[in-house]
């Protein structure tokens, strides 16, 4: 009896993805759910114009690391879009993605980016408006632990990036100044979402640090509170890398209409959809249109500034390394 | 300090104050951990009117979720309650070397955290596990479908069908069935006509609290499911992923579907436990 079920269950199982049109899964970030609930559709109609077949569009999201590892284990994903190079670079290194995938699509393959931003309270009472208005001694800043959130080690490197930049390259200079601002964090949630229910909801802080996408979203989910968008003057660029996984692609014989999908993120149409969901882009015209949502700032890189995430993660965020030094000393 | 006890009282009485301020407390305990949660879930759901509550079920891949979780059940329960049968029958009818050591296997799912039974199976099944490159060269989907969800359900509930069963099957000894035997009845009749009967209550009680298991399973799928909306994400997990993505109403109109399942469930369970 058990072994029938079993088979059942596995026929059930394998019967789901033998339909006769394209398919692909699309594996993604936690938060992104709405960005491709809105682009997805938007594909599917060209790629039926431009190739007369159908294709369905399959979304997983989860933070992602996990995401990649679910995919080391055999997560069928087609194509990725993640936030984070690394998480590629974990597949690339398995083989599933092609060695030199950064240079597969423009802007080493990431069509859009972000940058750690803040939200602040309605009519600013604080006053804030760079950096150095987070280390007052009257503010309370919110982000979450750097420890375990990816969006807040940007938040870190980015606050020490402005320190180095107005501190001349001192690093001394720059650690006392990460060091006040963990000073003025009443908690560190374990990650984004959390932090922000701390920030919208338990009605704690003055400020909330995440990525500029996430506090246009979180200024409008909360619209009655008035909460006000403030851009830094300088922030780290915040990449959201994309890949095809060659191998699994192949096995499903979707490497076309893989590429194509990614391809589209590029063009003029992915790009403006990815604007009115307050993502960055590179497309000239597109920029134009959106200007007034995306204030001007220095945007730093992490290449640029700590040697690449690889040196990061060596100098930064390995065990007793600095970022653990400020935030125990805190 | 208990008052003055009345003239002629000859047993101290209990003193009405703590009595009374226990009582208090529990009440007040119980409604702030259970009644009012259990309340708020509604009212969140029904908070934008019936409306929108529809809508929000009725959204596809809620409503997936929610076909998914029931076919989970249907594939895990059945099995479980074979199972549960058979290895009760096993243990309490018959002396064998190893008896100890499967009743304790049989229960470890209860004492490990679901999360390690899907990482189990993540490192035998997966890509990279010992059974994954075999699987994938014989293009046999197991994690990330349907098979490793209802998999990582059964070893997450198999122990709740024997567990109800068993200890009514040792109380009960096996006199009734000898005397079967005896009169001339074949091993199936046994089984149909003594057995089951007096084990039913039990079984059913177990196949409920079975269901409720399944049903509300999360940390044992998660690892497993690869959260594909509309296609292997549960109902536990779609509600996580609405909260995660800030769409409020929706979740806790998701969560008051699980919700009136699992209460569903108890009023069986509590309706059995008056007829055992």
């Amino acid at each position: 009896m058990k072994t029938r079920l079993l088979a059942a269950a596995l026929t059930l199982g394998l019967a789901a993805p033998a339909s006769a049109q394209d398919a692909i899964l699309n594996v993604s970030y936690d938060i992104a759910r709405e960005l491709f609930a809105a682009i997805n559709p938007v594909f599917a109609e060209k790629w039926k114009a431009e190739t007369g077949r159908d294709v369905s569009i399959d979304q997983s999201h989860g933070g992602s690391s996990r995401q990649a590892r679910a995919i080391l284990e055999g997560l069928p994903a087609d194509v990725v879009t993640f936030n984070q190079t690394t998480d590629i670079q974990v597949l690339a290194d398995a083989g599933l993605v092609d060695e030199n995938w950064r240079e597969a699509f423009p802007n080493d393959a990431s069509p859009y980016y972000s940058l750690p931003s803040f939200l602040v309270r309605e009519g600013n009472p604080k006053g804030i408006e760079d950096w150095d208005d987070l280390v007052a001694e009257d503010v309370q800043v919110i982000f979450p632990n750097p420890k375990t959130s990816g969006n807040a080690r940007y938040t870190y490197l980015a606050a020490y990036a402005y320190a180095l930049e107005v501190n001349d390259g001192d690093h001394e200079a720059a650690q006392d100044f990460v060091g006040r601002l963990f000073a003025n964090v009443p908690v560190f949630d374990t990650g984004g979402r959390a932090a922000t229910a701390t920030f919208a909801e338990r009605n704690l802080g003055d400020v909330l640090i995440t990525f500029e996408a996430e506090t246009a979203q979180i200024a409008r989910q909360y619209a009655d509170q008035g909460f006000e968008q403030v851009t830094p003057s300088l922030s780290l660029l915040a990449e959201f890398p994309v890949a095809v996984v060659s191998e699994n692609a192949a096995r499903n014989g979707s490497e076309e209409v893989s590429k194509a999908y990614l391809d589209f993120l590029y063009s003029p149409e992915g790009q403006r959809l990815l604007a009115e969901n307050d993502y960055r882009v590179h497309d000239e015209t597109v920029k134009a249109e959106f200007a007034d949502r995306f204030p001007e700032l220095k945007l730093v890189t992490a290449e640029d500034v700590f040697g690449g995430w690889e040196q990061i993660g060596e100098e930064h965020l390995a065990e007793g390394a600095i970022l653990d030094r400020l935030f125990v000393n805190q | 300090m208990r008052p003055a006890a009345a003239p002629g009282a000859l047993a101290p009485r209990p003193d009405q104050r703590v009595a009374k301020a226990l009582i208090a407390a529990a009440v007040l305990l119980t409604i702030a951990v259970l009644v009012v949660p259990l309340a708020y879930i509604f009212h969140r759901a029904f908070a934008q009117g019936f409306q929108v509550f529809a809508a929000n079920i009725l959204e596809p891949n809620t409503l997936h979720a929610i076909a998914l979780t029931a076919l989970v059940a249907l594939l895990t329960v059945p099995v479980n309650i074979a199972f549960g049968i058979a290895a009760a029958w096993a243990i309490a009818r018959f002396r064998f070397r190893g008896r100890k050591a499967l009743l304790t296997l049989i229960e470890i799912p209860f004492s490990i955290s679901p999360i390690i039974a899907g990482i189990c199976y993540l490192l035998l099944y997966g890509r990279q596990g010992l059974l994954g490159s075999w699987l994938l060269a014989h293009d046999i989907q197991i994690l990330f479908a349907l098979p490793g969800i209802v998999m990582v359900t059964m070893f997450v509930t198999s122990p709740f069908v024997l567990r109800e069963v068993l200890p009514l099957m040792q109380a009960q000894g096996s006199e009734q069935e000898q005397a079967a035997v005896t009169l001339g009845a074949s091993g199936w009749q046994v089984f149909r006509r003594v057995t089951l009967p007096n084990i039913r209550w039990a079984l059913l009680y177990g196949a409920v609290l079975c269901t409720a298991r399944a049903v509300g399973e999360f940390g044992g799928v998660s690892v497993v499911s690869g959260s594909i909306r509309g296609q292997t994400n549960t109902l536990p997990l779609q509600i996580e992923l609405l909260f995660n993505d800030l769409n409020i109403a929706g979740a806790f109109a998701a969560a008051s579907t699980l919700t009136v399942i699992a209460l569903v469930v108890m009023v069986l369970k509590t309706a059995m436990e008056a007829r055992r």
